[in-house]
This record gives C-alpha cells, structure tokens and sequence, in this order.
C-alpha cells in the first residue's frame, strides 16, 4: 500500500473514523492496530525484524535507566562517604557499564540493518577482489528487506541513546513504544521522529477538531498534488533519460537536474505532507521534515532544510560522538602540536564531517553512487566552509550587491544546481556513467537545438499540455510555499470554511483528473520508501 | 568567563558574545564551530562537555555555555 | 487548551457542514460530466473498440436468427448485410478485436438478455488464448457493455493483474490521464450517438494489400500444442449455455492462415474431435478459401492476415449456403418489418462501401 493508492485511503479513513468513535483510551490501541495490519499487508515476513527490533530497544532501554536510577540512589545515599573523585569514579564506572549494554544494543540492530541491507554489495566489493586474483566468486543471497527498516532502525536506536543521555525516561507501555517505532503513515519514509516528540502524544486523548481535521486533510490533499500531479508525471521524462545515457546527454543532462529536483521534491515532501496531515488529522503533530529546502542560499543551509530529521539524527547521533570522543581529542591535540593550530583545529571537524556524510550516503543505499553521494556533500560543506573568509571579503567589498534580492536569488538557484548536480547521482546509480553524463553538459552541445524546434516533448514522451500542466503546478507550489513561510496556508485555509473547502475541493478535483495515477503510471512507489 | 569570549570571539570576530543570546537559534554557530568551542574548552578548562550536552539551552549564549562549563566542572 | 472552553458558533458549525456537503457533491459530480468526456470514442482510431455498444441499438431493431462471436476473424470476414441479400438471413457479428473466449462467452450471454437465436457461430482462433493478454482489449471488448450482472462477471473473469473492477465501475480513474490528448472528437459525441463505425458489426476495410509469398515464413514450433484448458471450459460454458436455450454451436475456423497468426494442425484436430464429441458441426475454411474464391492478391487489406471486403463477401456467400442448406437458418426476406429493417442496413452497407472505395481512388 503506497501513500498514494485507494486501498491506503480507505485504510486511513477507516483508521481516522475508528480513532475518534472508539472510546479515547483506546486511540493508541487502534493506531497500533492499524500499524500492525499496514506492515503486515506489506509482507508477512517483515514482522518479525521489527520486533526483535523493538523488544531489544524497548528492554535495554529499561535496563539502562534502571541501573542509572540505581547509581544514583548509591550516591544520594553514601553521599557522606564518598569525597568527589569518588563519587566521579563511582559515576564513571556505572556509566561505562551502561555504555556497553547500550553498545550490545546498538551493534544487534544496525547489525540487522548491516547485514540485511549490505550483504549483497560487500559481497560484491569481495568478488570484486577476488577476481583480481581468482575465477571463483561467493555467490550473493537475495536477503528480504523489511519496510522502512532504514526509519525505523534510526527511530529505535536514536530512543536508545536518548535513554541512555538521560534525555528520554524509558518506554513503560510495550505496546505505546511498538506504536512509536511502527507508526504506519511515517514506518516507510519518516519523518525520523524523536521519542520525546511523538510517543508522549500517545498518552493522551485527542477529541476531533475541526482545525486538526480540515488542515491535516487540506495537507493531504496537497502531498497528492505535489507526488501525483508533479513527480509522478515528471517521472517518465527522467526515466527515459536515464535509461539511455547515450542518447541524452549534454542538454538533457541539465533538464534532468531541473526535472529530478522537481521529481525528488514533489515526491517525497508530497510524502511527507501525507504523513504529516494524516497525523494531524488524528490530533498528533510529527516533526517537520521540511523548511522549504529550495530557498537554500548555501549546502550547510540546504542541508538544515532538506530531509531534516535525518540531517539532525546523524548530527547528533554521529558527528558531534565521533568529533568529540576521547580518541578524537586526542587526535585533535596531537595535530594541534604537529601540524600547526589552523590544520589541528580544522582536522577532528573535518574527519568526522566526511565520516558522517559517508555514513549518510551509506544509509541511502548499498551502492557506490551513494557513498560518493555523500562524500561528495561532504566535500562541498567543508570547501565552502573554507571559502567563508573569500564570501565574507566579497561582502564586504561590494555590501550594495550582495545584500541586494538579486543575488540572494543566485546564491539559491546556485545552491539548487549544485545540489540537483550531485543527486543525479540518484538516478544513474553508477558513478562512472553520472561522471559521463555530468562532463557531457560542458562539450555536447548537439542537443540544444531540441529546445527549440520541441522535439525534446517527442523524445521525452511529454506533450505540451502536460509541460504546461506541470509548469502551472510548480509556480502554485512555489507560491504556496513562500506564503507559507510563517504559517502554513492549510491552517490559514482552515479558519475561513468557504475558501478551505474551495482549495480542498480543487486540489481533489485536480489529483482525480491530472494525477498521474492508475494504468500506465508504475511510479506510484515513493523514492525514499526504498531507503 | 573572558576566557570563553575570547575563545569565541576567535571563531566569529563580528558577534558581540556578551549580549547574544541566540547562537544557536540566529544560526551563528554551525556544527562546525560547536566542535571547535569543545575542543578549546577541553583544552583550557579541562572540561568534557559530553555529546548529550550539546543542545541549543546550552549553547545559545556565552553565559549559558559557562554555566555549563561551570556544572560540569562541579559533578 | 484555552480554544476547549471557546464553543464554537452555531453558525460557524453550519457554514461547515454546508460546505462539506456541496464540496462531496459536485466531487461526486465531476466523474458524471467529465466520463462522457474522457471516454475513447473508437471513431477515427482502434474502431473495433466501438463494437461492443453497437449492438444494443441493432437488437432493439430487429432479432436475429445467428450471433456470430470471436475475435477479428469474425468481424473482418462475415458481412450481414450480403447474407440477407442473398439468402434472407438475420445475423449479427459480436466480434471483436483480440476478443477472447470468455470475452465471446460473456457477450453472447449478453445478448441472450435480448435475444434468442437460432444459430451461434463462433470462431475458433482465440482458443489459444488461455490467459488474458492486454488491458486495452479488455477495455474494447468490455467497456461497451450495458451493465448487468453478466458485464460484472465478464470483467471478473477478464482483468489482467494490473486492472481494478473499480475501473470498469467508474471508467473515469481509467482515462483520465487522456485530458491531454482529448480532440474535437471527444466533444462532439460526449452526449451525443456516435454514428455507426460497422455494419451489423461487420468492421468494413477496402485497402488491397497483396499477400506476400516470399515472406510467407514458416510460423514459429511450440512446445506445446494443447489448447490451455481455461480456453476450452469457456468452449464448455459457450456449449452449455446454448443446449440450455435451444440454441446450435456452430464452430469455425476463417480461411485466413497467415504465418503469424497460424493455426496449426494439431489444434484443428482438437477441435475437429471436440465437435465430434459434443456432436457440433465445425468447418475449417482453410482447405476451402479455393473453393469459395478467394485470391490472396486482392481479397486481403494487410498482406494476408486479414480479409477485405472482398474477400469477406466470397467468404459470406460461401458460407451463407452453409447455414441455409446445413443448418435451416430460415429466410426472413418475406417478412415485412424485419425486411425494411434490413433493407436499410443492406443500403449503409453498399453505401459505406462506395464512399470508402471513393476515398480511396482520392488517395
């Protein structure tokens, strides 16, 4: 069941009618109902990964924070003997044991993400190997892949080490922390929520409000627009370049960016706009994944804007442990003496930044064309961090021009290039050939007459009312973003009944018709489900 | 205290440390320069600040940072 | 919290429902006016796909005495209007393109909502067929379908994996992606009939294109020449239900062999023992297209997988002596509403055939 198909619409719509008719103690329990069923309809095999997944969570946690709770009431109690580096030294000592439980927690589940997700492309690293040397190879297992196993491995462990900081209490309710860890309308693409953020919202009662209802659904119906209307329809066109690289080069590589962007954008913060609205419409508010990504002036920025909850998982649960871990110090203190205080500064950050960013490509897919994905996001993060002296001169140099609207256009469209160029990657899935492709844009130049006579809509599979539907539904989406920048318009909708029923209405209307849905369209599956 | 601003000062030149009171939230301090403030902490006051610290009450201002700074030291 | 204790306006709660209700409404509305639309309407393109709904207002008109069903080998190769003319016969083709079996099964049941004849031919060729092939020939042969319980049940036994029933129930979620490719077409015959694209569902083509003996390539081996088992109970079902109404199953196999669309010796021989068995008649016109005249060089429109008119017209004549001396398919010409009934069609017929033949001389 996609976001995007019948079958999940009368699932919702049953779950939402059941959630608010059915007496308030029992909401958690239809959600977690309806959870099960949505990942079961999705495979029966994948349960039982999700279990293990959320027992272990769900028990180490507990242990955790019964042993922290217990070195503590040891202090409070023995308070009078012990001087302060005892106390340290007692305090270090539970912690370190805690620590290794929340290791052994830690290794079992990313090593069930490890082993189910990249078996078969290390395997394939090996056989590379080794036919340097021999003609024989190991065969590589087709291993299953649970839903949304990438989310929900992230959403558990990011719990566990929250407990473990003291940030989060421990779940107490087994079933109310199944239902954080298999939400079913984020299990598939996120948002990546926090413990703290969403599982307390299953504690309370939700009563069925119309400000809830109507934006929550108006958010829906928007995310059908952007996926269906939008990124589905686009789909075909980067399908049909991608396919045949040889033939679509130069020109086209560069629309492939623009239309990839769109592609990528509509799809998944279409899906994320289901999720969100759906949750809404049953009272819970899920953290924003998206903070309008395309008005980015720089990738740090891009990056604080773009698939959020991801971005700040990795920060805070990768780049900030590795580049200040005792190991990490000490790598900083050596550099520091050896190669000089600019370098030694500058060396623990930027280590821990490409092994982040590597993490991140990784974490997308077993492939090549992800880690340099990563890396390569990596890379433009750290280059223009050491271009900020050279902005900063510029600026100063010429404060009328760059303060100006003109140029802060062109720092976002800059960035939108830049980083539509690196995400091809996504869409050729092969290194050399995205390199290929990329360096076609600066030597073919025999395309470009395409433009121009149209029949780039012949080769494209796209005819000129399509191009102008698509292009009509762009501007509306770029509008309706920039008004909402302080708040969203479904809440602003929702408060004036006539026009929230006039814009819920249209876009319907606008999905059944100019959706790219039913026989013909296979796009319906959303690209980060497979994440 | 001064020892702090300076340490900060170092990273941004054009930020008044001792009247801002949203480093984190006004986005003056990336994730970059929250490592770099870790490091030169550990350095000079021989401070750990762990990874669960690093949140924007403690480090949206100067006097937030050194009241952790300060905690810490304490514990 | 606070906005609990604030009780929304009556007039407010009102407004809302009011809203929502008009909002379902013209939601609801949309797919009734928009469906006209959007539907392909099988006039200037892929004509067979019209087929199917132009029996309805023929069966209003006047009964007939043989159905004939299956695929394009019936609705290229018998003309009604040449077996009245020359032998008083009522017939019509419920024929179609790719029309397979249970498509021919659930469409004579269709019409036997309407009618009972007197003879059913049916042409053997889509017994091949045991699987569904392609959603676009379900959608010809179904879509025209008047709903009943029979049309459902035909759309069962149909769809191929990717088809939803919801489709066929509201053919809007089908094509509505042809919003862009609409013409002036699709307008002017959204409320309004469409004029007939066949005659008595004879689907008429005057091109010459000569049979191609050099590239007559010998068909394609099998592995295995048994008719699929699905096929031949849709064959049983087609049986049982004309025994159940009195009604004669006549099998045929036009005189068409082209290399691709081949029909094997070991396949006649099933059929030939199945008629045998059940004790139905079947004719092969294969060994016959001599007999009855036919010369590839000017009686095939597409280099011998299909008949013209031409060739359909010796065909028909040859077999219309088969039905009248074989099967006492009774000679209605005396009868006065059924004769102008016809009379008209046999005029469309003749007249269709000289504006085609002009057009073509223009080209």
């Amino acid at each position: 069941m996609t976001l995007t198909s019948l079958p999940f619409l009368i699932f919702a719509a049953v779950t939402v009618l059941l959630y608010y008719l059915l007496p308030k103690r029992a909401q958690w329990v239809v959600l977690l109902t309806a959870s099960i069923l949505f990942y079961a309809a999705a495979g029966g095999w994948y349960l039982p990964f999700i279990l293990v997944t959320i027992l272990t969570t769900f028990l180490l946690a507990r242990v955790i924070e019964r042993r922290a709770k217990a070195d503590e009431d040891y202090i409070a109690a023995h308070k009078a003997d012990m001087d302060k580096d005892a106390r340290k030294a007692y305090k270090a000592a539970g912690k370190k044991k805690r620590f290794r439980i929340l290791t052994a927690g830690l290794i079992l589940n990313f090593g069930i993400l490890a082993v189910l997700k990249y078996t078969g492309f290390t395997l394939s690293i090996v056989n590379d190997i080794l036919g340097l040397f021999t003609a024989s190879t190991l065969t590589v297992p087709s291993l299953i892949l649970p839903l949304g196993i990438s989310f929900y491995t992230f959403r558990s462990t990011g719990y566990l080490i929250d407990v473990y900081r003291g940030k989060a209490k421990a779940a107490t309710n087994l079933g109310k922390y199944a239902l954080f860890i298999s939400f079913f309308p984020a299990v598939m693409q996120g948002p990546i929520c926090r413990y703290n953020d969403l599982a307390t919202q299953f504690d309370t009662p939700h009563r069925a409000e119309w400000d809830n209802l109507s934006a929550g659904l108006l958010r829906v119906l928007w995310g059908f627009f952007k996926k269906l209307v939008v990124a589905d329809t686009l789909m075909a066109a980067v399908k049909t370049i991608v396919g045949i690289p040889e033939d679509f080069g130069g020109m086209y590589v560069l629309l492939l960016i623009i239309l990839y962007s769109a592609v990528i954008y509509g799809d998944f913060t279409g899906g994320i706009d289901i999720t969100i609205g759906l949750s809404r419409m049953l009272g819970l508010k899920l953290t924003e994944n998206f903070n309008r990504p395309f008005s980015s002036r720089s990738t740090a920025e891009y990056w604080n804007r773009w698939h959020i909850t991801m971005g700040s998982w990795f920060t805070d649960y990768v780049f900030y442990p590795l580049s200040i871990c005792p190991s990490m110090q000490k790598l900083t203190k050596w550099s520091r003496a050896h190669l000089g205080k600019a370098i030694g500064m500058r060396f623990p950050v930027y280590l821990a930044t490409l092994v982040t960013w590597f993490l991140t490509g990784l974490w997308h897919g077993a492939s090549w064309n992800f880690i340099v994905w990563g890396v390569l996001n990596g890379v433009i993060i750290l280059i223009s961090r050491e271009c900020e002296p050279l902005y900063k001169r510029f600026r100063e140099r010429f404060p009328g021009l760059t303060s100006s609207a003109f140029y802060g256009g062109f720092m976002c469209v800059r960035t939108f290039f830049l980083m539509g160029a690196v995400r091809i990657l996504d869409c050729y899935r092969d290194v050399p050939v995205t390199a290929k492709a990329f360096a076609s844009m600066f030597y073919d130049f025999s395309h470009w007459g395409d433009l121009f006579d149209g029949s780039v809509m012949d080769k494209l599979g796209i005819t000129l009312p399509v191009w102008v539907l698509v292009g009509l539904a762009t501007l509306l989406i770029f509008f309706v973003s920039r008004a909402g920048k302080e708040t969203p318009v479904a809440d602003r909708l929702s408060r004036r009944p006539v026009l929230w029923t006039l814009a819920a209405l249209g876009l319907a209307v606008t999905v059944m018709i100019f959706g790219s849905y039913g026989i013909g369209f296979d796009a319906g599956d959303f690209i980060y489900g497979q994440f | 205290m001064n020892e702090l601003i300076a340490i900060l000062t170092e990273l941004h030149d054009d930020v008044d440390f001792t009247t801002e009171t949203g480093l984190i939230e006004n986005g003056i301090l990336n994730s970059l320069d929250i490592v770099s403030i870790i490091t030169e902490v550990s350095d000079r006051f021989d401070v750990t600040i762990p990874a669960e610290e690093i949140m924007p009450e403690n480090f949206d201002s100067a006097e937030a940072l050194w009241a952790l700074i300060c905690r810490l030291d304490e514990d | 919290m606070e906005n609990m204790n604030v009780k929304t306006p009556q007039k407010t709660l009102w407004l809302r429902a009011l809203c929502i209700v008009i909002a379902l409404a013209i939601l609801a509305a949309i797919p009734a006016v928009l469906t006209p639309i959007l539907m392909p309407k099988y006039l200037t393109q892929s004509k067979e796909g019209s087929l199917t709904e132009e029996y309805y207002s023929a069966v209003a008109e006047t009964n007939h005495d043989v159905l004939f069903v299956g695929d394009c080998e019936i609705f290229e190769s018998f003309v009604p209007a040449i077996l009245w003319e020359e032998y008083g016969i009522s017939a019509y083709l419920r024929g179609g393109a790719q029309q397979l079996v249970w498509h021919s099964y659930y469409l004579l049941q269709d019409a036997l909502r309407y009618e009972t004849p007197k003879a059913v031919v049916f042409n053997v060729y889509a017994l091949k067929y045991g699987e569904p092939q392609k959603e676009a020939y379900n959608r010809m042969a179904l879509d025209g379908m008047e709903w009943s319980s029979v049309k459902a049940e035909a759309i069962f036994a149909s769809m191929t994996e990717e088809e939803h029933f919801i489709d066929y129930v509201f053919p809007f979620f089908r094509y509505h992606s042809r919003w862009s490719e609409l013409t002036a077409e699709d307008f002017a015959y959204a409320w309004r009939d469409k004029p007939a694209v066949s005659d008595s569902g004879y689907l008429m083509q005057t091109g010459i294109v000569p049979a191609d003996t050099q590239s007559e390539l010998t068909p394609e081996q099998l592995v295995d020449y048994t008719l699929p088992a699905t096929a031949m109970a849709y064959l049983d079902k087609m049986r049982t239900l004309c025994a159940e109404k009195g009604i004669e199953l006549i099998l045929v196999k036009a005189p068409t062999n082209f290399w691709r669309y081949h029909w094997y010796d070991e396949w006649d021989r099933q059929i030939t023992d199945y008629a045998s068995t059940h004790g139905l008649a079947y004719y092969n016109l294969i060994p016959k297209a001599s007999e009855m005249g036919l010369d590839m060089n000017t009686d095939t429109y597409d280099a011998g997988a299909h008949l013209n008119v031409y060739g359909a017209e010796k065909l028909t004549r040859y077999f219309g002596e088969i039905l009248k001396e074989g099967h006492a398919i009774p000679d209605r010409r005396g009868e006065g509403d059924t004769a102008a009934v016809w009379q008209r069609r046999v005029d469309a017929y003749y007249a269709r055939k000289a504006a085609m033949e002009a057009e073509a001389r223009e080209q």
